[in-house]
């Protein structure tokens, strides 16, 4: 059947996976979320520990994530790879640099004789969570506003903005986007540590966390609002059946349109998210973050899918139209393409596993016992 | 082709790799070869129920951890390395490069992630088998995440199962069991996981001889010392078979790499082995000058490594770039010529399809096709440029095999003298035994410099140089990033080397 799919369904079915992987990166960062809550929710020693060995146990869930998302772009559409990767430089080695730091913080912060002292890790976590997850927004936010380069015939990449892509976060909407995920990320890691810490002996920890649910909600509410109706009013990037990118008024709300179950995508996820957070901050539920996951995953999957589908470039370039990438002019071969998309069969049992190991772990809470453990973090 | 060639940039940009990949392969092996190593520990625990091992188990376990967290730290930079700093490189392979790439993270870079936290917290969480079985996972993952990246590399070394489309002026996969189950992936998968098994194996030896030195856990370091011995032998024996057929494949399909690590510049007949040597640092390809200050050479073997026939020729340096018309050698100098063409040929291509000149199109192609073999040596403008640097490939190699064959002898000495019961009198053999791991590392890293810095100076061998590859970037921002990471990966590393010593000094629980 694989073996069947013409080339421009290989090229959508890339795309929709790696919308999909983005969009399950954009939930597990309440990984991200919960580090930049530490200071505000976690008084005392053993709430941040609690806190720290909860969210230890996912880390690499997301990190993983991300990576796998880097891969697939890579292995789906390298020209997008070489162009924002060497391109948009230091956005990018900003972004890795605050995922370096990350990874060894869970791990040293607690043990003894690790040099920085456990503050230090703690900032590391925090800047993770902040700036890592902002520049993220802020790089995403370009796919609808378009970036500074061209491309010559050989498809060597010149970048026109001597900031190599930071100039992304200096945009509003850009930076509402990456303001947005930061706060959504927060919103989603007070759920997720709801749900996974026992609060017998932290009681204060359970009633701050759920404050922080619906505090977060709310900051996040006008980047969203300023996000999506400058979606629906912004002038956008079309090519036509020749491949000539041009600017085109209102050119989401077009692309809405045009595929309406995205329409219906986005308010599902809202409503999820919406609902979540009530269940969290009214009511004495954990179950928050699955509506909340899942309705990130809805609203991820729009913001992936929006710039891409219908006749329009995913990676525009303000600077020179004609060097956009889109789907077509991007994608790795058709080749490659098949092999990828049988090799993707293995998503669902990788899903499979993950869900279970889930459960089987988190079927107690973490609780002080896990805390003082010699292997905690 | 692209303009304004800056080799600064370049070598900067090879810098940041060098110094990146090297401090990743700092904590790579270990974790691949301990992950396997406390497996077996933790099924000796399971089958046996005994405490003593689960504490063993949870020790060396800790240090994997700390370990592997350093490991993912310094990894994730390397893949997007070749975005930011390589990006002509990944469009120009992505269609190829990118698919192991995200292999990995779909089959095994899950497995080591979702498996870790089960591994490590799942202890009182999840039922004995189902703990084992996650430990088992992620020896499992993190070898098989070895088994993609070595895939992608054997490719750079030996790119089969592709070809050049002139019209997106890129290379493409065209099968992808020849890409995978290269004869140079496999030998680099099994040579790099047996060296990594050793590794760990001299990890252990060096942690257990201090504890002996320091007359602590003395009942645990000599368990460790029994089981990584073994492993260490027979990861010996099996590293060692597997670098032979490394060279063997070397031969094959990088006969330049070859001249390079065996300072071989005129080619032979029945070719001698340099058992120890000081390279002359006055030698230049082309010159008449003695290669070697001073050599051992262990007669004829070079040629029976490299072609497993006694009597048989090795080119040389100066054969394989000037040619060699006896041994029906073609010399880089006509490949430059050749290659040349095909650049010519391929922007012609290009010029006349915009243009509309389908004939011209047509009669360019043609010209093309019949030199693309040779495209990459367009791109260099002299023959000389085709030798990576000798003296660096030469030591790098020697110093490699001259530990490998010390390893084993180390194993073997630490197996008789605890089989013998005297083990904690040979002071003389525990006090160099601490060093072993560090002498491992050595070789290690030795290793990576003998694959990477002896195809110079091709990305992709004979098809794409690093000049070409290389991202458009001023010679200022890649510095700025290198001492970035040069600042953040040394910080790093004195943290982590500070953590495990402490770990290790505070010994096992139980005790």
């Amino acid at each position: 059947m694989i073996g069947n799919l013409d080339y421009s369904t290989l090229q959508h079915l890339w795309w929709l996976l790696c919308s999909v992987v983005g969009s399950l990166f954009l939930f597990l960062t309440f990984v991200q979320g919960g580090q930049s809550l530490l200071w505000q929710v976690a008084k005392t020693d053993l709430e941040k520990s609690l806190v720290l060995n909860s969210l230890g146990r996912k880390w690499e869930l997301t990190f993983t994530t991300l990576v796998l998302f880097g891969g697939a772009l890579f292995a789906s559409f390298p020209k997008f790879y070489a162009t924002s990767f060497g391109g948009a430089y230091w956005v990018w080695i900003l972004i890795l640099f605050t995922f370096i730091i990350q990874a060894v913080s869970y791990e040293f912060r607690k043990k003894p004789n690790n040099l920085l002292g456990a503050k230090t890790y703690e900032l590391f976590l925090f800047i993770n969570g902040t700036v890592g997850i902002l520049l993220i927004g802020a790089a995403v936010g370009t796919f609808y506003t378009g970036s500074n380069f061209q491309l010559s015939s050989y498809n060597f990449v010149t970048w026109t903005n001597p900031l190599r892509g930071l100039e992304a976060a200096f945009s509003l909407f850009n930076l509402s986007l990456g303001l947005f995920l930061v706060l959504n990320a927060r919103t989603l890691g007070s759920m997720y540590l709801v749900n996974n810490i026992e609060f017998a002996t932290v009681p204060e920890l359970e009633t701050r966390l759920r404050k922080a649910t619906m505090t977060n909600f709310i900051c996040s509410l006008p980047f969203l609002l300023y996000v999506l109706v400058s979606l629906l009013l912004m002038q956008g990037f079309g090519f036509n059946d020749q491949g000539t990118v041009s600017m085109v008024s209102r050119k989401y709300l077009a692309n809405l349109m045009a595929n309406p179950w995205l329409i219906g995508l986005l308010l599902a996820g809202l409503v999820l998210v919406i609902m979540a957070v009530l269940k969290t901050a009214q009511t004495d539920g954990t179950s928050g973050i699955w509506f909340g996951g899942l309705g990130t995953v809805l609203v991820g999957l729009t913001v992936l899918l929006l710039p891409a589908f219908n006749n329009t470039p995913f990676y525009p370039s303000k600077f020179d139209l004609q060097s956009s990438l889109t789907i077509y002019n991007a994608s790795s071969s058709p080749y490659t393409l098949k092999v990828m998309t049988y090799v993707a069969l293995f998503i669902p049992f990788v899903l499979a596993y993950i869900v279970y190991v889930w459960r089987a772990m988190d079927s107690r809470k973490i609780n002080i016992d896990d805390v003082s453990d010699r292997g905690a973090y | 082709m692209i303009e304004n060639f800056d080799l600064t940039m370049v070598n900067w940009a090879r810098a940041q790799f060098a110094l990146t990949a090297m401090y990743h392969w700092i904590f790579v092996p270990l974790t691949l070869g301990l992950t396997w190593i406390i497996a077996f520990y933790h099924t000796i625990y399971v089958k046996t129920g005994n405490e003593e091992w689960k504490y063993l188990t949870k020790f060396w376990m800790k240090l994997f951890g700390i370990n592997f967290a350093i490991g993912v730290a310094t990894g994730i930079i390397l893949e997007f390395e070749f975005g930011t700093n390589w990006s002509n490189y990944s469009w120009m392979v992505g269609d190829i490069f990118g698919a192991p790439l995200a292999i990995e993270g779909i089959i095994a870079f899950f497995l080591e992630a979702t498996f870790f936290a089960v591994m490590f917290f799942g202890w009182n969480r999840v039922s004995k088998r189902f703990h084992l079985f996650s430990t088992w996972m992620v020896a499992v993952g993190s070898n098989m995440s070895a088994v993609w990246i070595l895939v992608a590399n054997a490719w750079m070394q030996h790119p089969v199962g592709q070809a050049f489309n002139p019209d997106t002026a890129r290379f493409e996969m065209q099968n992808f069991f020849e890409v995978a189950f290269s004869p140079v992936a496999v030998s680099k998968f099994t040579h790099t996981t047996s060296s990594s098994m050793l590794l760990a194996s001299l990890f252990i030896i060096s942690v257990s001889s201090w504890f002996l030195l320091k007359n602590r856990h003395i009942q645990m370091a000599r368990r460790s010392i029994i089981v990584a011995s073994i492993f260490g032998l027979l990861s010996s024996a099996f590293c060692g078979f597997t670098g032979d057929e490394a060279a063997f494949e070397v031969a094959k399909h990088q006969p330049m790499k070859l001249a390079a690590i065996e300072g071989l510049y005129d080619g032979e007949t029945n070719a001698g082995l340099v058992a120890m040597g000081m390279m002359n640092p006055a030698k230049q390809v082309g010159d008449d000058l003695d290669a070697f200050t001073f050599e051992i050479r262990l007669p004829a073997l070079l040629s029976l490594l490299a072609n497993r026939e006694l009597g048989t020729f090795v080119p040389g340096i100066n054969d394989l770039v000037y040619g060699n018309e006896q041994e029906n050698i073609m010399g880089v100098t006509q490949k430059i010529e050749k290659g040349k063409i095909a650049v010519g040929q391929l922007a012609a291509y290009k010029n006349a399809k915009n243009d509309g000149a389908e004939d011209a199109a047509i009669a360019a192609l043609t010209l093309f096709n019949e030199h693309k073999e040779y495209l990459g040596y367009g791109f260099l403008d002299t023959p000389e440029k085709a030798v990576p640097p000798v003296s660096t490939s030469f030591y790098s190699f020697h110093i490699m095999v001259a530990l490998g064959t010390l390893f084993p002898l180390v194993f073997l000495a630490f197996l008789f003298f605890t089989w013998k019961d005297t083990l904690m009198e040979k002071r003389w053999l525990l006090g160099p035994g601490v060093f072993m791991f560090f002498l491992g590392l050595v070789a290690q890293e030795a290793g990576w410099v003998v694959a990477e810095v002896g195809r110079q100076p091709w990305a992709i061998q004979g098809l794409l140089p690093v000049t070409v590859a290389r991202s458009n970037l001023t010679v200022g921002t890649v510095q700025t990033t290198f001492f970035m990471f040069l600042a953040l990966f040394t910080i790093l590393l004195i943290a982590e080397i500070k953590i495990m010593t402490k770990q290790i000094s505070i010994g096992p629980e139980g005790n």
